[in-house]
This record gives C-alpha cells, structure tokens and sequence, in this order.
C-alpha cells in the first residue's frame, strides 16, 4: 500500500474494516481491503467504475458477505451478520441505487426508516427531516416512485437518518444527477457532518468530496492502494492520475 | 337440471329471500375469512399457502374443545384464532420459510405433507367421528324476524365480526407501521432488513396473522358446521376459488367474491342444487377469461 500519514484518524476509530475478501460467485471481487474510519470524520472512498467501492459499502453493511477479514464498529464485530444487526449497531447505508419504496408515499418511507440510534437516541425526528429536507416535507405525500432522481436521494439519506445511525455509509450519493442537485446534496452532506455523525462518501469524483471529507482512500480493482487526508491525495498527482479518471 | 319453479317461488317470497341471503351470507363470511389470510400471504410473501384449511380445522377445535371446558364461547373464539396463529407462527418459521422462492410443487408438496400430518394429529386427539358444537349458550335466544324470515342471532354475530375483522385487516395493512413495513419488504426485503428491520419476525407474523384469520373462520364456523378431520380441505378449495375472483392480494376483492359465492351456494341449493359446485367454477372460468387478474386484483397487496 502507498500510504499517506493518515495519524489523524488513528486516535479514535469508530469503524475498522480489516483485510475482508468478498466473492461474486466465483469472482473475487475485493481483496484484503482496509479502512479506518476516525468518530465524527468523514472518509472519502475513491476509485474508478467496478473498482470495488458499492462492494465495500456492501460488505459493511452485511449485503454482501465477507468470506475474510473483519468488520468492527466500537469494538463489536459485524463481518458476516446480518443487514438489519448491521444497522442496529448504528451503521446507516444509503445505496448507490436508491431504492425507495416507490408504492409508499414519502413520509410511509421515512417512518419505515424510524429507529432509536444504539444509545437510545432520537435525534431525527420526522419534524427535524423535514426542517433539514423543507422539499420532502413539501411532498410527504407524494408517491416515491414519481419523484425525480435527486427527490428520491434526499429521501433514501433522510430514511437513513431517521434510524439515528452514528456511521453513514453513502454510497455516491451525486451519481447521475444534475449539477445543481449535485451541489444541494454536497451542502447537506456538510450540513450532515457538523451533527457530528462519522461518514463514509464512496466517489468517483474528487472534487465532489473535496470540501467534504478530511480523510481519503483510493480502491482500486478491489485493492486499497492509498490512504491518506483528502488534501494529501489531491497534492499527490501521480496516484490521482493513477487511480481516478480526473 | 334447474328447477325453475323452486328457484322462482323462493325469489318471490320475501321469508325464503332473507333465509337463503343470512345463510349465504354466513358462507360468505366464513370464505371471506379464510381466503382474506390466503390473499394477504400471497401478496406479501409471494407463497401460496396450501395448507391454510388446516388452520381453519385447528381454530375450529380449539375453539370447540375451549368451549366445552369453559362453556365461554368467546373465549373460545378467542383461543380458535390465537392458537391458529401460533401453529401459523411455528409453520412458518420451521416448514414453510424453508421453500420460499423455490418451485411451485416443491410448496405443494410440503403444505400437502403438513395437511396429512394435521389430520392424523386431530384424529388422535379429538377422534374421527364428527363432533358438534351447537349455538352457544350466549346465543340461544329467539330468532329475529325480518321480513318473514328466521335470522339466527348467532348469525348476526358472525357476520358483524367477519366485517370488524375484514376493515382491521385492510386498516393493519395500509395504515400501521407494520403493514408499511409488510409491503415494503414484500417488494424488497433487503432494503428493510439494511434500515434494521428484522425482515423475518415480520413475514412470520404476517403468516400467523393469516392464519389467524383462517382459525377465527374456524372458531366461527363450530357452532354451525360439523367438526371432521379433513374439514379444511372444502374450505381451502373454496376459498382459492374466491381468491382467484376477487384478485389476489385484494381484501376488498376476496370480500365481494366471498359474498357472490355465498349467494350462488345458497340460491343455487334451491334452484339447481346438483351444480352448486360447478356454478362455482363456472363463475371462475368467466372471470378468469374477461378479467384474468381478479374483480379487484392488481397482482399484489397495495
Ligand atoms: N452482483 C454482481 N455479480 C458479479 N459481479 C459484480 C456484481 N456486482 C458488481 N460486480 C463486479 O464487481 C466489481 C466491483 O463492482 P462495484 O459495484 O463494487 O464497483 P464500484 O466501484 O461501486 O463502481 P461504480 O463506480 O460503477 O459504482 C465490478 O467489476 C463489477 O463488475
Ligand atoms: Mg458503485
């Protein structure tokens, strides 16, 4: 691995993933991957198309099972449990497809989210969702299935929150949506990050995580190949022309 | 074959009208009960539940042998539909969530084994002979007159419950966090579980809620059918055939089909009483060719 310093988040890791190898079939799909993730930082997951990062968003959130390796939130181990353990131990995941409940209205959706965080804590309430997401309280009513594209992103990231996680796994939260939706989404993730709630942002794009994420790794054809701040990867040109399509 | 005269001189009286619509009507309402839980685990669980008669034969003598020791007719109703969901529970999670999403005759295959073994357990327990319940004590009062016709108030009870029970049904699926949380996972059930939704206790209980239904049926229909190994087996055939007409997955739908059969069984013992069961199909087929997904079905639960 090329490393970086990464001595920012070795203080307090909240969420460690240690050397897990995930299979499609027969297909390795990752190999020995390793992340730290520092308690209220967030982690920019970089790589190109089919690198491996939905995979490694899988993994930790127990849909795809790790034949190797380990998975630890606070000490507790989680590779290999089930999704709905997974998300009682305080990880959220938001995957890359969205997949809202398009027969259930907006509001339907956010309740079937509704969960006390691991502490017992009920930071999101429906009233704080729709004061942070003034759109989703404009169509709480509405069929999930007719919003648009960035509509139903907001909705599947305010579903999460409403299960308080502590981890946030967002899973390119920008993909496929247009430039000025890109932004909103980039500024709640900000908005996100000062609740004090630890994030991993997987990415194609740099620069979306740019003033976003303090901490940064590369994957790349199901290896991690750098760790380091998001300043230092984007200082380092040969590894941003190496591994990401900039 | 139809006796038209019978079938005539009974439409014009109003006295044999009302006795043949209650008596239609209480057939009615007991498909309607059972082929409610048969639609509500299809639509959900996409698994057609081939042994749901037996839950109906299971709330039937719980409530029987309830009533016996305790001459309470409530609670044995109570107990008909509570035990049957408990054995739905226990069949869920032991028997049936192990073919899920596997072939069709696989599902047949094992529900049929389980109908075997039932009835052998009742014909151990309870005997072979028929047994009978009788009108409970609570209701042994003097039939209401309606426009000349005899209405059991037993009669009464048993349709105004199967309503209750089908508006809670429908209520408990659209509007409560666990029906939400049913059809959400009906469509993708990984999502939910990833949301920390322990998908399974739900399908389970779903199924025993269906089951449920089919025990309360059961407890409904002792006082007024005979008790028999093997009673589940009418019940069941009758109740796919609602199902199929009023749509699966649609409460509403399995209600109206429930009601039409009801009707057709009743008039029809009048007027040709040697083709009760084939106007059944008939109406069936007819659906089956100008509307193939049902009076008032979509495919799946909304
Ligand atoms: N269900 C699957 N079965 C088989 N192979 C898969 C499956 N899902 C993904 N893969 C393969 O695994 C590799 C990693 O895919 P993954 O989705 O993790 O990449 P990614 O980094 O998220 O890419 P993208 O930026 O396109 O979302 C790719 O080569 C992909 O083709
Ligand atoms: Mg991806």
């Amino acid at each position: 691995m090329t490393g970086g310093t990464n001595g920012s988040t070795a203080g307090d890791v909240i969420l460690k993933v240690e050397g897990i190898d995930v299979f499609y079939g027969a297909s390795k799909i990752l190999f020995g991957v390793d992340l730290e993730v520092g308690r209220g930082r967030t982690l920019a997951l970089l790589g190109r198309n089919g690198a491996g990062k939905s995979t490694t968003m899988k993994a930790i959130a127990g849909i795809a099972r790790p034949r190797k390796g380990s998975i630890t939130m606070e000490g507790q181990n989680l590779a290999g449990e089930r999704p709905d353990i997974i998300a009682r131990a305080g990880i959220g995941y938001v995957p890359e497809d969205r997949q809202v409940f398009t027969m259930h209205s907006v509001e339907d959706n956010l309740l079937i989210g509704m969960k006390k965080g691991i502490r017992g804590q009920e930071d999101w309430t429906l009233e704080r969702v729709y004061d942070t997401f003034p759109i989703l309280a404009r169509m709480k009513d509405r069929r999930a299935g007719l919003m648009s594209g960035g509509e139903q992103q907001m909705l599947t990231i305010a579903r999460t929150l409403m299960g308080n996680p502590d981890v946030l796994l967002l899973d390119e939260p920008s993909e496929g949506l247009a430039p000025i939706i890109v932004q909103a989404i980039g500024d709640l993730i900000r908005t996100l990050r000062e609740t004090g709630v630890t994030i991993v942002l997987a990415e194609q794009n740099m620069h979306f995580c740019l003033g976003i994420s303090e901490d940064a790794a590369v994957i790349d054809k199901g290896h991690i190949v750098y760790r380091d701040t998001i300043a230092g990867l984007r200082a380092n040109e040969e590894v941003t022309k190496r591994y990401l399509a900039i | 074959m139809i006796d038209f005269d019978a079938l005539a001189a009974c439409l014009s009286t109003s006295a044999c009208l009302v006795n043949q619509a209650t008596s239609g009507l209480i057939i009615g309402m007991l498909l309607f009960l059972v082929a409610s839980g048969v639609t509500l685990i299809f639509g959900v669980l996409h698994v057609i539940n081939f042994a749901h008669g037996s839950f109906y034969m299971i709330g039937a003598y719980f409530a029987y042998t309830t009533y016996v020791l305790t001459g309470n007719y409530f609670l044995a109703a109570l107990v008909g539909a509570v035990g049957a969901g408990i054995c739905g529970i226990l069949f869920e999670r032991l028997i049936i969530s192990r073919v899920y999403g596997q072939n069709l005759l696989m599902q047949l295959l094992v529900c049929y084994a389980f109908i075997l073994i039932v009835d052998d357990l009742v014909k151990i327990i309870w005997g072979a002979e028929y047994l009978a319940m009788g009108i409970p004590a609570e209701f042994r009062l003097p039939p209401l007159r309606f426009a000349g016709g005899f209405v059991p108030p037993f009669y009464l009870f048993l349709v105004g419950i199967a309503v209750f029970i089908g508006v809670g049904s429908v209520l408990l699926v659209t509007k409560t966090r666990f029906g939400k949380i049913v059809r959400a996972a009906a469509l993708n059930a990984p999502m939910v579980s990833a949301l920390g939704i322990r998908v399974n206790v739900y399908f389970a209980l779903l199924f025993g809620f269906g089951c449920a239904l089919a025990g309360v049926a059961g407890a409904l229909a002792a006082p007024v059918r005979s008790l028999t190994p093997g009673m589940g087996l009418g019940i069941l055939v009758e109740s796919f055939i609602v199902t199929v007409i009023g749509g699966m997955g649609s409460i509403p739908g399995a209600f109206l089909a429930a009601i039409i059969l009801g009707l057709t069984r009743s008039i029809g013992s009048v007027g040709f009483p040697l083709f009760v069961d084939g106007a059944m199909f008939m109406i069936m087929a007819l659906v089956l060719i100008f509307r193939p997904t049902g009076l008032l079905g979509q495919g799946a639960v909304r």
